[in-house]
């Protein structure tokens, strides 16, 4: 029972973490009509960036709280310099287009930083555990990446909802020709969209560096599960990439958790915990899957 | 004949034709100057120029952009690997399981995702190439994410794969096959249709044509050449790994139909050979201006794909010229 | 009598709260013209959308060439003799007018999983092909890109297209639309020469042209057909008067 809860709770924590990645990729695609592959780049920037500043600063906040501004500024660079002149363009050209940052990122990271992976240590105020039920201890550092994603979940909730500029948003989502009669200045709203999907993919590669590991390439693979999210949502939905955020943290983390027993008992024991993780993202595709032969604009997603 | 014989004095047709020559004499040419390791990259660029064709027939001709063409690189080539960890090593099974596997996979995800459409099709091909990525390094059996090293397929007295040259002329000799079948296709009753329902598939629809089955059919038709080009990376390399379906496989595939020329026969030709040497031009070009950039191409090769994509759209077929019709 | 070629029972589509089409009963019989007019937004196009398959009525059903025809995909209705042309035109840019064609003959030729014989040499397309052309007037103009034709020359293309499967029933949805009045005049003279060949749902804007062409004419408002008659009944009927044409317009 408190293996389950624990288990849970790390799949709410990888939830929140998906959904900051997948916030910022279903606004520029919901907005800007724009596949970014090139999400999963700045997820990186974002870890990197934070690595060489708390190393700067020797603290860890003050490295973190660094870093957002900076992967701010370089969002907004990569979408002055590439992604303004994509808006218009077919998909095919943003994919090849947005595919080549992936090869110029990647071997960015590895000229500066070197082809070794960094860690980040976890900050020293969070090290020990806590107490999320009497006799139940959980790291303090995961329980803060929960405390922070849902401030972070409520903080976009707020904007979108009660905001001007979230009124523009959720206004150009569902028609984008209506934000320009508006009279709104496109480009700087474009911009600032931009800019804050990098943030939220920069924060959420920080936030997990110390407890997986900062390397390169480490936005590739999960930029997949992103997009996955963002199509079971519904794309340019918040509210859908957060339930599916949700539902895919579960699938993933419950299922390494608990297949390796159930495989094990029609598979040899080391296979079956080798086989768990693979048959876990199986069973997130499969959904995926599920949920477009179901609705085939994803849970939230405008019908066309 | 007439037809043809003007076309190749155009530069496009110069220029094919001196490509597909160089194509023919690689094993010479490599013997005669000593570079045995160019005869296996110029093997590895046929093998992708058909698995490159096999995409163009859905994404050039039908105008669906799939994201998990390198699936069929993995059915395919690891239905060879399977049988011959199996014991099977005739060629003369492995083959037409792989491409019957590759054609009925294209069938399951065809008829699931070709009812979506634009972008969440893109996205549903991307996620159905993750799941056999998956299911590939799941399989602890044959080796899970370190791949499984195979025998080459045996055709006993025909042919001996383990012959580097023989080899390479058996994939030629296939990529041949596989471009004179495109060129057919693309004139043909099914590939019109294909074409229509991608300028307009409403129009398409309400002249009477089921465009859903005939795309479907193009997508198992597509997959079943895709896994043939599996069938022979396994073979070349005698190894096959979960890194060969990896979606950054799919997306290569993508930039490389681009890069040629959508929708055009030898675009995809022009594309592989342009993707492969560039990377064989940009090292040694980047380590003359400085020593050690070589390492660092893609630094320049990224750049050059956003390049590409913002102004040079119709690839590299729109730069020999224009086209008429 | 004779059985209606195309006709509708009580045919409702409702979007949200909006009744688009309200118990539409209409017939089209063999070898007339019949016009379906209507204001802007009396639910002319929805309907079209039931009649071709594109949408699914909530309730009534549409019969077709004697058979209920009411939950058939459109390509299915198109095989027993319903084509149609498109209100903003649809053909296909990057072929040529004669390609168009052609690709409109293959469809009534059997199913297309032909992969390696070359479509574009052969006769049984092309020599239709051209006779269709010919009849709509483009014959001189059979190598021209689709995209390439003047937008009266696209209107004429579609003709040919929707006629080469020799349909029964032919949908117009507004084949004057973007029209000069030269243009306009030989389409009238075109549908007017094919007239009494086949049925006919005309769907139109200009009142001459309807007029000049219908045998009967359905007036639709805010989804309800209101009156149906000879051409001298609808000018003269009081509620369409009122509602539609207004009171100066006979």
């Amino acid at each position: 029972m408190d293996y389950l809860l624990i288990q849970m709770l790390n799949g709410l924590q990888l939830g929140l973490l998906m959904f900051l990645l997948a916030a910022g990729l279903t606004l520029t695609f919901g907005i800007m009509d724009l596949v970014n592959l090139a999400h999963g780049s700045l997820y990186m920037m974002g870890a990197y960036i934070a690595w060489t500043l708390i190393a700067w600063t020797d603290s860890f906040v003050l490295g973190a709280l660094l870093a957002l501004p900076a992967t701010f500024a370089l969002g907004v660079v990569v979408e002055a310099v590439v992604m303004r002149r994509l808006y218009a363009r077919d998909h095919l050209d943003q994919v090849l287009a947005t595919f080549g940052l992936i090869l110029f990122f990647n071997e960015l990271v590895r000229m500066i930083w070197g082809p070794a992976g960094k860690s980040i240590a976890v900050p020293a105020f969070l090290s020990h555990t806590v107490e999320i039920l009497p006799g139940v201890p959980y790291p303090a550092y995961r329980f803060a990446l929960i405390v922070v994603g849902v401030i972070v979940a409520v903080l976009l909730a707020w904007l979108v909802a009660r905001t001007r500029l979230g009124m523009l948003i959720r206004a150009g989502a569902s028609n984008r020709r209506m934000i320009a009669a508006l009279g709104v200045n496109i480009e700087l709203l474009f911009s600032l969209v931009f800019g804050l999907g990098a943030v939220f993919a920069g924060l959420a590669g920080l936030m997990a560096a110390p407890i997986s590991s900062v390397k390169i390439g480490m936005g590739d693979d999960i930029l997949i599960l992103a997009f996955v999210i963002i199509v079971i949502g519904g794309i340019g939905s918040i509210k859908g990439a957060f339930v599916a955020a949700m539902i895919v943290g579960q699938i993933d983390i419950v299922g390494r958790a608990f297949l390796p027993d159930l495989l094990k008992t029609f598979m040899a024991p080391a296979a079956a915990s080798s086989a768990a993780p693979a048959i876990s993202q199986v069973l997130v595709y499969i959904l995926m899957a599920g949920v477009l032969v179901w609705r085939p604009t994803g849970l939230f997603g405008q019908r066309s | 004949m007439k037809d043809m014989l003007a076309s190749m004095r155009t530069p496009r047709g110069l220029f094919t034709v001196a490509l597909l020559l160089v194509f023919a004499l690689l094993p010479l040419l490599t013997e005669a100057f000593g570079q045995r390791y160019l005869l296996s990259v110029g093997t590895r660029i046929v093998i992708w120029s058909i698995a490159a064709v096999s995409l163009n027939m859905i994404l050039g001709y039908g105008g669906l952009v799939s994201f998990g063409h390198a699936a069929f690189f993995g059915i395919g080539g690891y239905a060879v690997g399977i049988l011959s960890a199996n014991g099977l090593g005739s060629g003369w099974l492995q083959w037409p399981v792989a491409i019957l596997a590759s054609a009925a996979w294209a069938a399951v995800i065809g008829a699931l995702s070709l009812r979506t459409r634009g972008v969440y099709f893109l996205m549903i091909t991307l996620a159905f190439g993750q799941l056999v990525y998956y299911l590939g390094s799941g399989l602890e059996a044959y080796g899970g994410d370190d791949g499984l090293n195979i025998s080459r397929s045996r055709f006993a007295g025909l042919i001996d794969l383990r012959d580097k040259a023989s080899f390479y002329w058996l994939c030629l000799a296939l990529l041949c096959a596989t471009l004179w079948f495109c060129s057919r296709f693309a004139v043909s009753r099914f590939g019109l249709v294909l074409r229509g329902a991608k300028s307009n598939e409403l129009r398409m629809t309400a002249l009477g044509f089921p465009v859903f089955r005939y795309r479907l059919a193009a997508f198992v038709v597509s997959g079943a050449f895709g896994g043939l080009a599996g069938v022979l990376l396994a073979n070349e390399g005698a190894y096959v790994s979960p890194a060969m379906m990896s979606w950054v496989k799919s997306g290569d595939l993508i930039v490389i139909v681009v890069l040629g020329g959508i929708g055009v026969l030898f675009g995809p030709l022009y594309g592989t050979v342009a993707f492969f040497a560039l990377e064989e031009l940009l090292k040694p070009g980047l380590d003359l201006l400085h020593k050690g950039w070589g390492e660092y191409w893609q630094v320049v090769f990224g750049p050059m794909l956003v390049l590409i994509a913002l102004y040079a759209r119709g690839g590299i077929d729109s730069l020999l010229g224009r086209r008429d019709g | 009598m004779v059985e209606p070629l195309l006709s509708t029972d009580r045919l409702v589509k409702r979007f949200g709260g909006l009744l688009a089409t309200d118990n539409v009963s209409i017939e089209v019989r063999p070898g007339e013209i019949h016009a379906l007019i209507g204001p802007n937004g009396a639910g002319k196009t929805t309907l079209v959308g039931q009649l071709t398959g594109t949408l699914a009525p909530d309730s009534g059903s549409v019969r077709f060439a004697g058979r209920d025809v009411t939950r058939l995909p459109t390509h299915a209705r198109v095989r027993l003799g319903l084509a149609r042309s498109f209100q903003i035109t649809a053909v296909l840019r990057e072929f040529t007018a004669l390609d168009n064609v052609a690709l409109a003959v293959q469809a009534h030729a059997g199913h297309s999983f032909r992969f390696l014989a070359d479509a574009r040499a052969d006769r049984r397309l092309r020599d239709p092909a051209r006779r269709g052309l010919e009849s709509v007037g483009l014959g001189d103009r059979a190598d021209t890109l689709a995209a390439s034709l003047s937008h009266g020359e696209q209107r004429q293309l579609e003709i040919a297209m929707a006629l080469a499967g020799d349909p029964k029933l032919l949908l117009l949805d507004e084949p004057m639309a973007g029209m000069g009045a030269e243009e306009s005049q030989r389409m009238v003279g075109f549908l007017g020469a094919l007239k009494g060949s086949r049925g006919m749902l005309l769907i139109e804007h200009d009142m001459d042209a309807v007029f000049a062409l219908a045998d009967r004419i359905t007036v639709l408002v805010y989804g309800r057909a209101v009156a149906t008659g000879t051409p001298d009944e609808i000018r003269a009927h009081p509620e369409v008067r009122q509602a539609y044409l207004g009171e100066d317009a006979a």
